[in-house]
């Protein structure tokens, strides 16, 4: 049985899972749109977890894909807070642009 | 054959994954970021790894997309919400997406693996079978916290986006 890393290497993979963070960096500093900000931290998990998938089968260890199962989890709590925190701010302000949030600001 | 469905399945992750960042529409990013998330599972698939790409779509393509669509539309968005924002937010996010992109690119092309060449042994490492054996043999302190985590964040997110009546009550008698 042979597998994708014999045919293309690690190292694609490495480029993939880089250049998905970036995107993922990239959207949190352009728009202002909480939501849309959350989206792009879903985009940077998922680098990261793919950039673990491709090492644990380079080196034949299952416990990189159970750090992927731990992973998802932690990202499954953080949508489900975070949305409910986005979801009292819209209550209290009527909106969820980022930039409207200062009222801690002196 | 392997090669060419990879690169097909990478365009179509880093596309989408730009279109999400970049539509004015939340709900066209979130659409987006649903096909971002189907394409990442196709990678899991091409690896091997067949029971985190069927974990990868129930949770995040099932669970969490269908809440932040959820999210979306009872927040009633639109496209026209977002606010007129100044060139320098948009010219210094580029130039950071561009320098790190940079920053990490460059760092890992000089990198080298400790296991120097790729090699296939041939024994069975990630099945659901071992998986699971690892799991909870292994890492099973971890996998406990992990119930405790997601029943605190349940918790937590019916606590937060409850209505606060009491405050209400108190308005109205005062």
């Amino acid at each position: 049985m042979e597998t994708i890393l014999q045919e293309i290497g690690i190292e694609t993979y490495l480029y993939l899972s880089a250049l998905l963070f970036c995107i993922g960096v990239f959207g949190l500093l352009l728009r202002r749109n909480a939501i849309v900000m959350f989206m792009s931290i879903e985009i940077m998990l998922n680098a990261v977890n793919l950039m673990l998938v491709a090492f644990s089968t380079f080196h034949q260890d299952a416990a990189g894909q159970v750090f992927v199962f731990f992973s998802m989890a932690v990202a499954a709590a953080e949508v489900a807070v975070g949305l409910a925190v986005i979801v009292a701010i819209f209550r209290n302000i009527g909106s969820i642009d980022v930039d409207q949030l200062k009222n801690l600001k002196g | 054959m392997g090669e060419i469905i990879f690169y097909f399945l990478a365009a179509i992750t880093l596309g989408t994954a730009f279109l999400t960042v970049l539509s004015r529409n939340p709900i066209h990013s979130a659409i987006y970021l649903v096909i971002c998330f189907f394409s990442i599972a196709g990678h899991y698939l091409l690896l091997n790894a067949q029971f985190l790409a069927i974990v990868h779509i129930i949770v995040y393509s099932g669970a969490i997309m269908i809440l932040m669509l959820f999210t979306i539309m009872l927040m009633n968005l639109h496209a026209n919400l977002e606010k007129y924002k100044p060139t320098m937010i948009n010219l210094g996010a580029t130039v950071g997406f561009c320098l790190l992109g940079l920053i990490l690119i460059s760092g890992l092309m000089h990198t080298k693996p400790v296991v120097e060449s790729y090699y296939y042994g041939g024994e069975d490492f990630q099945s659901i079978n071992v998986l699971g054996q690892v799991l909870m043999n292994d890492y099973v302190v971890p996998f406990e916290f992990v119930s405790v985590l997601l029943l605190v964040a349940m918790i937590g997110a019916v606590l937060i986006s409850k209505k606060d009546t009491v405050k209400k009550d108190t308005i109205k008698k005062a």
